[in-house]
């Protein structure tokens, strides 16, 4: 499985629908 | 993606994350396909995702494909928890992909002997006492 991390929403599904890939959406508080 | 609670809090709102972490699985076409809550370790984190790409596959109507991801996380993770849940799916897709009931009888009698505790095996045992079908 190949990640590419990115920080806007829309254009990580945009992405997503471009290259037919799944995107993961991971909600976190963890310190950054 | 990673989206911060402090950074992103509309994000968490749209999406309906209601506590950390959360992980959502979008397909290429931006549905939620899966989503799990809470902290795990490495390899069953990596159990969980195939779960999730074999459960998109599913609910896409990729019998094949699901069939296969299912299978694979029944090789790969055997002992994990995620395990008994992928033999119920990949049932369940070869039920789809064949329309033999037979399928979901072997598929109970299947999680009957190797996760006997599991409740997958609970929900597949009435296969197995209607003689297979989709109930």
């Amino acid at each position: 499985m190949q990640m590419q991390w990115m920080k806007d929403v829309d254009r990580a599904l945009a992405g997503g629908r471009a290259q037919q890939k799944h995107v993961l959406l991971d909600f976190s508080a963890a310190p950054m | 993606m990673k989206i911060h609670v402090k950074e992103q809090p509309d994000a968490f709102k749209r999406f309906g994350a209601q506590w950390t972490p959360t992980l959502l699985m979008m397909d290429s076409e931006g549905k939620e396909r899966f989503r799990f809550e809470g902290y795990l370790p490495a390899e069953d984190f990596i159990a969980q995702l195939r779960l999730g790409l074999a459960k998109s596959a599913f609910a896409r109507g990729q019998w094949d494909d699901a069939d296969r991801r299912f299978l694979e996380i029944t090789r790969l993770h055997k002992d994990s928890e995620v395990a008994p849940e992928a033999v119920y799916w990949a049932g369940v897709s070869l039920y789809k992909r064949t329309s033999d009931h037979h399928a979901l009888g072997e598929t109970a009698k299947q999680l009957r002997s190797g996760y006997p505790n599991s409740i997958w095996t609970k929900k597949a045992s009435v296969w197995e006492q209607k003689g297979g079908g989709a109930g």
